[in-house]
């Protein structure tokens, strides 16, 4: 395979390259027609997989039809801390249909996995299932009951009784202060940093804001919970899964189960939703695995509701002290973001709030903390936009509080203190247009027709409050392949080992085969969720756009290549004998430059004319020196307008405008669906979303999906989601452009909420979420 | 889920043929279903009663209407006389579950609907006295945020989750219950019993007895009417607060009031001091606000449920300025 990105980068300007901070990528290939030619590629596109969804036919990991499938029900603790006395299955084991049961002193000998995130075998949790009887949190595994069907499989494991010794467990943070600590890192970034002297400056601060806003434990909640399917063939396992990486489950199932890579084949074609839940291996999928060699046959594990709130990770609480210091004029000369979360005492996830706070604004001075306590609850996982989402919400809180006092609209106060350059690292960004953001979403949404005065705007009897965040992500991207072929009745195929969570990449994937061959998106194939395909990165961190599709046009290229040097090889074309550069393709037919396209030939033509059934091409790129040049980050702008009766303590979000930046949109359709996700996700963790866990013995109250409240239809106001779309000149090398934009969606959503409550009530709530017993007084 | 057998009626008297030991009917199954699969409910043995003629609205000659016990909560809320001249019962039909839930839930499944409590949803929870008697009650010192500020006993503060009942409960309803012994009617008001020391009794059902009807007599109250429902969020979510009102108005002179409250109290919770404090008097915000004051005054909060009862006060006062539209 050959990488040539980052590498072979020149100093033309690129003609979308409004920033003018530097060099630009050419990413020009003389064979391939320009992106946006006659393709799909940046128009609204239906999704690819749209029909199989509708009509049932899409298959969950759960719906593969397997031979002489068993089935498997997971026993959980119903402690949280001590440890596994005794397991009487004595019977369970004479219950109709049952075929085994595994627990910590009777399953095969697992292994800790390398833990490593670049290697993609990371688990969501370090400590491996059945490792001993020791009970760290509720809901923990403790035994795994297989059985014919799943009622019986269901009815066995309600028959095994266990005896474990009960430690009192720690489950509030302020409980848990004597476990604090300061962790170093999240995913390589350090989570202490400092510039300047954020306390002399904040002393000498005309203009002060200092408070501490909290956020809950939330959950995921997908629409389909996790399920795994285990099929061995002698020493292969083939795994269905729902994940959102299929790669890291691969490589951490095998290292789990300590067989080579090769003997493991994840397949997971669907994904119901995962926001993260599903990025890291847990471990129902090396159960499932170890519970069918155990019986000789498939067996299948599907998560209930209630496990998903125990087995695959959420978001820690957060407590967030903000302090914000400015000039007069508005100016910030002083932040300081100090965050205490929890994680588990197994394993350590951040959640990072604060390294947001580093770039977002300028100022000279900036300090940021993490602190973590050590709680009986399950390790925390990255949720959209781990760290950025809580941390905005205070953040952009603590900014809006800080514009009352300085009496300067949030939007101008926001702009005053805009970042021309991410300070915290020193480089430029590689292209940035927050400005227009604002500008976008609050001419949209009628900003300047806003009183900013609490109370002062109405709606008959109905409070009404206007506000408005920052949101923004990271642009990040990893290595990824793919393969396309040209088949021999000139339709194609593309694969790659990445994800759909259903945000929509089988559909960028076609788009831009489509671009690049002139081939239309009816005639193209594309194939994903499989491990045994070209490595793909997580579907996390919003970078599967960026990662895989400049390999997909890469590996278009190098396929129209082989095509035309299959043209030129014939000696019946009329290409024949040419030279490469002369040839150009252009709605799927290969011809002579300059001459009639009806003068060369169909890709049908060139392949039939050798007898060949097609030609391959592949793409394997990865980010480069530009790295090192560029920062690149996605921003946006969240407004919101909340109406609020105070007679009746209710506050709904009645319209939200959103404009974001997050380069070239590859697909407006399905981009402005991932909006409308973010956003409404945004408003449950705003008005509804928590977690609750009796802090008497550690159990989950509310683990189910009637009393964990998200918001249904009628919850849901206008939305409307403005992009930018302008591309990022320097993200990749093969003029894609797009930055991705799963998770900047969310983030702002909750500040912008919040802030529009105060503007309603002149009530500030620094504590999520906004039940309606916090509005009894307003 | 615990194993069963399950046999289909035809008739009434099939149905209660058909029941064995530790036997249930089942209708839409809403809430049965759910709470077996949770293990909460174990039933040795399930009678289906969807076959059973049960499944009509009718106005009476004496004015009455006269609503099947299979009649499903959606047919129920969109029934034009239901609509007409009981209001307050499609809207609390209405405000309750999601479309899909209504088409299955039936009304006198919906009377016999279990509470939400988290602890005796959750059989891990040792104390629950009404899925264990005599075990104790987790909720009191626990996570109790749902739980009842009126009702409530040291033995059980659960609440009863229906809106429907709580609508029933402001229009008189009575509830026709069949059994071994014959038939009898029985007061909507009475038909749930408080927890007190044995709150694994819910209502006046004995065993082997069949809700057949519900009626709802004419009254002069029951047109002006109004639910109002507060939750956590905007739909299919059960009720934090809620109230059920129904006016006999004078020009503004209250000639007499029907108060209910749901999601407050360990049943339908018909407040007669608040319908006292009403009756006679000039219908005003002012005297809507009394009222309320006066529904919640034996109210008892819990570690976090305290704010119900200021939440219930306001679903008062917005129903009945609703049903009184001043």
């Amino acid at each position: 395979m050959q990488d040539t990105s980052g590498q072979g980068q020149n100093s033309q300007q690129h003609p979308t390259d409004t920033t003018g901070v530097g060099a630009a990528a050419d990413h020009t290939s003389n064979r391939l027609p320009e992106l946006s030619g006659n393709g799909s590629f940046g128009r609204p596109t239906p999704r690819h997989d749209g029909t199989l969804k509708v009509t049932g036919q899409a298959r969950y990991a759960a719906d593969h039809p397997i031979r002489r499938v068993v089935h498997a029900v997971a026993i959980q603790s119903t402690i949280a801390n001590g440890r596994v006395k005794n397991i009487d299955a004595s019977a369970a084991e004479k219950a109709p249909g049952f075929l085994a049961i595994l627990h910590h002193g009777k399953a095969p000998k697992l292994y800790r996995p390398s833990n490593d995130f670049m290697s993609a075998t990371k688990p969501g949790e370090i400590r491996v299932v059945f490792e001993d009887d020791r009970v760290y949190y509720a809901g923990q595994y403790i035994a795994l009951v297989v059985a014919e069907t799943l009622q019986q499989a269901n009815y066995a494991a309600s028959l095994v009784k266990i005896e474990y010794d009960f430690l009192h467990p720690v489950i509030d943070t302020d409980q848990a202060m004597n476990t604090v600590y300061d962790p170093e890192q999240f995913f390589g970034e350090k989570l202490t940093a400092q510039r300047g002297d954020p306390d002399g400056s904040y002393a000498a601060a005309a203009v002060k804001h200092e408070a501490t806003y909290s956020t809950p434990l939330e959950h995921h909640n997908p629409m389909e919970p996790s399920a795994s399917m285990a099929e061995w063939n002698g020493d292969e396992l083939t795994l269905y899964e729902t994940t959102q990486w299929v790669v890291g489950a691969r490589n951490t199932v095998a290292e789990t189960l300590g067989v080579p890579q090769e003997k493991v084949h994840i397949v997971s074609p669907f994904i119901g939703g995962g926001f993260g839940c599903k990025g890291f291996i847990w471990p129902h999928s090396v159960l499932s695995a170890i519970a069918s060699r155990q019986v000789g046959r498939p067996v299948k594990l599907n998560l209930t509701r209630k496990q998903m709130f125990s087995a695959c990770g959420h978001r820690s609480e957060t407590r967030q002290k903000v302090r914000l210091g400015a000039a007069a004029d508005g100016k910030l000369t002083s932040i300081f973001h100090d965050t205490l979360v929890q994680t588990s005492p197994v394993d350590e996830f951040i959640e990072s709030c604060g390294t947001t706070t580093e770039m977002l604004y300028s100022c000279p001075n900036v300090g940021i903390a993490h602190h973590a306590v050590r709680v009986n609850i399950a390790t925390p996982t990255p949720m959209r936009a781990p760290g950025e989402n809580p941390g905005t919400y205070a953040l952009e809180s603590a900014l809006d509080e800080l514009a009352y006092k300085l009496k300067i609209d949030p939007v101008e106060l926001r702009i005053r203190n805009h970042a021309d350059t991410n300070e915290h690292t020193k480089q430029p960004w590689s292209s940035k247009y927050l400005k227009d953001c604002y500008r976008m979403a609050a001419e949209k949404f009628g900003w300047s027709k806003r009183n900013p005065e609490p109370r002062s705007m109405r709606d008959g009897k109905l409070l009404v409050g206007w506000g408005m965040a920052t949101a923004t992500y990271p642009g990040m991207r990893n290595p990824g392949a793919a393969k396309v072929r040209i088949l021999q009745d000139g339709s194609a195929t593309v694969v790659s080992a990445t994800q759909d969570m259903g945000g929509g990449t089988y559909t960028t994937m076609v788009q831009v085969v489509s671009d690049a061959l002139g081939i239309p998106v009816e005639r193209i194939q594309s194939t994903l969720g499989d491990s045994m395909l070209p490595p793909a990165p997580v579907s996390g961190g919003s970078m599967t756009t960026a990662s895989v599709l400049p390999a997909i046009r890469k590996a278009c290229e190098q396929a129209l290549t082989k095509l035309v040097q299959t043209a030129i090889g014939d000696e019946n074309s009329p290409m024949h004998g040419k030279k490469e550069d002369e040839i150009t393709a252009q709605n799927g037919r290969v011809f002579v430059k300059g001459s009639s396209p009806s003068s060369g030939n169909t890709y049908a033509e060139v392949l039939a004319s050798k007898k060949m059934a097609a030609v391959e091409g592949e793409g394997f790129l990865q980010p480069g020196e530009e790295r090192k040049k560029y920062a690149f980050q996605s921003f946006g702008a969240q407004f919101v307008e909340v109406k609020i009766d105070p007679e009746i303590a209710r506050a709904r979000v009645t319209r939200v405008v959103s404009a974001f930046d997050v380069g070239k949109v590859v697909n407006p359709t399905t981009a402005r669906s991932q909006g409308y996700s973010g956003i409404i996700m945004g408003i449950g963790m705003a008005l509804m979303e928590h977690t609750i866990y009796d802090d008497r013995d550690g159990s989950i109250v509310n683990s189910n999906l009637a009393d964990y409240a998200v918001p249904v239809n009628a919850d849901v106001p206008d939305l409307e989601v403005l992009f930018v779309d302008k591309p990022d000149p320097y993200i990749d090398d093969q003029g894609i452009g797009a930055r991705g934009i799963g998770e900047i969606t969310i983030t702002g959503v909750a500040a912008a909420v919040a802030n529009a409550v105060y503007h309603a009530t002149g009530q500030r709530i620094r504590d999520l979420p906004i039940t309606p017993d916090k509005l009894l007084q307003v | 889920m615990q194993p069963f057998s399950f046999t289909q009626a035809r008739s009434e008297d099939e149905a209660m043929a058909q029941l064995r030991q530790n036997s249930r009917f089942i209708a839409g199954g809403t809430t049965l279903v759910d709470l077996m699969k949770l293990d909460v409910e174990t039933p040795a043995h399930l009678v289906d009663i969807n076959a059973l003629s049960l499944n009509k609205i009718e106005t009476l000659a004496d004015g009455s209407l006269r609503i099947g016990a299979m009649v499903r909560n959606s047919d129920l809320a969109h029934d034009a006389a239901v609509i007409k001249n009981f209001p307050v019962l499609s809207q609390a039909l209405l405000a309750g579950a999601s479309a899909q839930l209504r088409n299955m839930a039936t009304t006198g499944g919906n009377l016999l609907q279990r509470t939400r409590c988290y602890y005796f949803r959750d059989p891990a929870y040792a104390a629950c006295n009404k899925r264990r008697p005599g075990s104790g009650c987790a909720a009191l010192e626990g996570f109790n945020r749902i739980h009842a500020v009126l009702g409530g006993s040291e033995h059980c503060v659960a609440t009863h989750p229906s809106d429907m009942a709580v609508a029933m409960v402001a229009l008189d309803a009575v509830v026709h219950i069949r059994g071994p012994k014959g038939e009898r009617q029985v007061k909507i008001e009475d038909f749930h019993k408080l927890p007190g020391t044995t709150p694994q009794i819910e209502t006046v059902v004995e065993p082997g007895e069949l809700i057949t009807y519900v009626t709802l007599p004419k009254s002069a109250f029951s047109t002006r009417s109004a639910y109002v429902k507060l939750r956590d969020r905007a739909s299919y979510e059960f009720a934090l607060a809620s109230a059920a009102v129904a006016l006999d108005l004078n020009g503004k002179t209250i000639r007499s009031a029907r108060l209910a409250l749901g999601g407050v109290a360990t049943k339908p919770w018909r407040s007669h001091e608040a319908e006292q404090a009403l009756t006679g008097g000039q219908a005003s915000d002012q005297a809507f606000r009394a009222a309320a004051e006066a529904a919640m005054k034996s109210a008892r909060p819990l570690r976090y449920n305290g704010f119900k009862i200021e939440l219930a006060k306001m679903a008062l006062v917005r129903a009945l300025n609703e049903a009184a539209q001043l």
